[in-house]
């Protein structure tokens, strides 16, 4: 009786899958000092990479990863949707269409060709598209990965039925903060952290290499200040272009510029 | 008189991407098996047309979360291969023990939260944890070990973004990798105590004569490098991988489906694999554990993987300690190049199997083209096999035992096809 009360007062977990590589709901698996604590805290009811015990909705937090790239994904999330109180996108393919949707400026048929003998046999839509293109979300949480850490803030802030902090500032503030010397002003390579938000632990800077930008972007950036710096110091258009297509190549102020840039290449050439 | 009765049954969880099983049975004969993936397709030989080669390791490790390291390899040696590069010895022992890390980490996730959970009918290792504590909780830990050992030298566990072509962006100091000694000594124990443990259980019996392919070196267990190996034929040198292998697309699933090329014959990659070929270079510990035990080589009952999988675990811990005792970081963390045309192939082991990676580059130093053999469709074909084989047997059985076991022998296989199979609806078709 007592765990038939404890039950009733669980928050149902969702956790469902688009099109990704699986690496955010690992960040979840991974947590591995609270994994069991978290499993006490909710009841899962849906995750198919950690339970074969599949229950139906409805869902008090549904964590969706992965982009949208069949017609078959479009219906599933809208049901996802319906059925789920709050909804949180984790990682870059769900909040900003992922690595896969480069696709979105190439020509898919060829991309298909590229890859399949059999064209035919592929259902694939022409964009892969962020979960936000299609349905409401309560909350985005970035990163290619993302990080436990802030996976952790979330569940448990929606758990208790807050609102979960996680920080919108730049990946420079956390470089400062590790004391990292900076790879914008000191080196010939187009780090892009200023331009992207924090929560990775500004890893690339440590390890002596430029941002790339996996976390998307910062709150009120100005991506083409950043751009113009870079293409005045000797790096192309196509190298700038390449650094804000990346995991995050969707998402709007980073398509934006990229696009931006584009159409000068474009000009410049004819 | 015939009659056809359809099934469907949810079934295929605990694995990484999605799928299903479509099973066609005419009387008392099952003439059809088909394992359909329908993780959508993203393209990542097509999409890397024209990126910067420094690039491609960056891109290629989100093809898959769960080893990302085995695509980041495999392409920055074959992207090496291309550019006439070759690395230090250093460079290459720092390589090794980040693939140690890998592993660890792959191979105690499946088996402790996706794998083992079917020896005691339990839905997920969170169960299983609540009646094994002591067990799941070693699992736990020396899981978080390995995670710990990418974090230091990767940068972080998932996508690390410490690889690059030539080398290291950084090597670590070797402060920040002693530090770890003390729980990878504990772990090494740990992973002996768990071997013990999975391989003193029972489990159901079944496999079926086949060609297991490994990567084999003279003096390693196989990570980066060697001939590709094979219990029934000569062994093969990389470069005549795309000669001697067939992909094939088939109606019924995303993933390409791999063959020899004249014969269309079935292989298995995987620890089973590796591990009949190979074990005479097991370290000291894994091999007098498998002494210890009475392990038979050769392993076939494909539900004995597990046993392989624990075995490379200690092998892996025995592996990053010695590494890292006699660790000198590399100076250069990697080696300068000249971008020219070329071509170049690589093999690395996976901790699913062996996993092919070749390019063409431009003078520019941009990918031309890419292709890409993850292990998981080269294994396709031998588990619709295996199954085919194994379902006839269960036959007599209900159709819902029939799948329930299906599944847990789908799972022993560590299918990754997002590398990619979340959801697999069995449809059994009795005619």
């Amino acid at each position: 009786m007592k765990e038939h009360v404890e039950n009733v007062s669980k928050k149902r977990l969702g956790v469902f899958k688009f099109a990704s590589c699986d690496g955010c709901q690992l960040s979840l698996l991974s947590c591995e000092d609270e994994l069991l604590e978290l499993a006490g805290m909710v009841e899962i009811a849906h995750f198919l990479e950690a339970s074969s015990k599949v229950a139906p909705g409805p869902f008090d937090i549904a964590l969706i990863e992965g982009s949208i790239t069949t017609r078959h994904d479009i219906e599933r999330i809208c049901n996802i949707r319906q059925q789920s109180k709050k909804l949180v996108t984790i990682g870059a393919c769900a909040t900003s269409g992922g690595i896969q949707s480069l696709r979105n400026w190439a020509d898919h048929k060829e991309f298909v060709s590229a890859v399949y003998a059999n064209p035919e046999f592929i259902d694939s839509l022409a964009t892969s598209t962020p979960i936000a293109d299609h349905v409401a979300v309560d909350f985005e949480l970035r990163g290619c990965p993302i990080d436990r850490g802030q996976l952790l803030e979330v569940l448990l802030a929606l758990i208790h039925g807050r609102q979960p902090k996680t920080p919108r500032h730049s990946v420079c503030q956390e470089c400062k903060r590790r004391g990292t010397i900076c790879i914008a002003v000191t080196r010939a390579t187009p780090c892009i952290g200023p331009l992207t938000q924090a929560g990775c632990g500004a890893i690339c800077p440590a390890y002596g290499r430029a941002c790339y930008g996996c976390f998307g972007p910062a709150a009120q950036v100005n991506c083409q200040a950043l751009s113009e710096q870079y293409l005045n110091s000797g790096t192309t258009e196509l190298q700038m272009i390449h650094s804000l297509r990346n995991m995050n190549a969707s998402a709007s102020v980073f398509q934006i510029e990229s696009n931006r840039l584009q159409s000068r290449l474009r000009d410049s050439s004819t | 008189m015939s009659e056809t009765r359809k099934i469907t049954v949810s079934a295929l969880t605990r694995v990484e991407g999605e799928g299903a099983l479509n099973v066609c049975v005419e009387g008392e004969r099952v003439v059809d098996v088909k394992l359909t993936i329908y993780e959508p397709p993203r393209f990542f030989e097509a999409l890397l047309r024209g990126r910067a080669i420094e690039e491609v390791p960056d891109i290629t490790a989100r093809i898959c979360g769960i080893c990302p390291v085995a695509y980041q390899m495999t392409s920055v040696h074959a992207l090496e291969n291309a550019l006439g590069v070759q690395i230090t010895p250093a460079i290459r022992q720092l390589r090794r023990l980040l693939y140690c890390g890998e592993w660890i980490e792959s191979h105690v996730l499946h088996i402790y939260m996706l794998n083992a959970p079917d020896l005691f009918d339990c839905h997920s290792g969170i169960e299983l944890a609540a009646r094994f504590p002591t067990e799941v909780n070693r699992g736990l830990r020396m899981k978080k070990i390995g995670n710990r050992l990418l974090e230091v030298l990767g940068g972080r566990a998932i996508h690390p973004v410490n690889v690059r072509v030539g080398g290291f962006y950084r090597a670590p100091t070797r402060d920040e990798l002693n530090l770890l000694l003390p729980d990878l000594r504990w772990a090494l124990q740990a992973s002996i105590e768990s071997t013990r443990w999975i391989a003193g259980l029972e489990f159901p019996e079944y496999g079926q004569e086949c060609e297991f392919i490994a990567l084999q070196h003279p003096d390693e267990y196989p990570f980066n490098e060697g001939m590709i190996a094979s219990t029934m034929n000569s062994p093969l040198v990389v470069g005549d991988y795309e000669s001697h292998f067939a992909e094939q697309h088939v109606k019924h699933s995303t993933a390409l489906q791999s063959v020899h090329r004249d014969t269309c014959e079935t292989y298995l990659l995987g620890p089973m694999a590796r591990f009949n070929l190979n074990r005479d270079q097991l370290y000291p510990a894994a091999k007098q554990l498998v002494n210890e035990l009475g392990i038979k080589i050769p392993l076939v009952n494909r539900f004995h993987a597990i046993i392989a999988r624990c075995v490379e675990v200690v092998h892996a811990f025995e592996e990053a300690i010695e590494k890292i005792e006699n660790y000198v970081p590399p100076s250069p963390a990697y080696i300068q190049y000249a971008y020219r045309d070329g071509y170049g192939v690589a093999a690395t082991e996976a901790p699913r199997g062996m996993i092919f990676h070749s390019y063409e580059i431009t003078a520019k130093g941009e990918v031309s083209k890419a292709n890409i053999v993850p292990p998981t469709s080269q294994n396709q074909r031998q588990i619709e096999s295996d199954l085919k084989d194994y379902i006839q047997r269960l036959l007599p059985n209900k159709d819902e035992v029939i799948a329930a076991n299906c599944e847990k022998l789908i799972r022993t296989y560590d299918p990754c096809i997002s590398c990619s199979t979340h959801f697999l609806k069995l449809t059994m078709q009795r005619l």
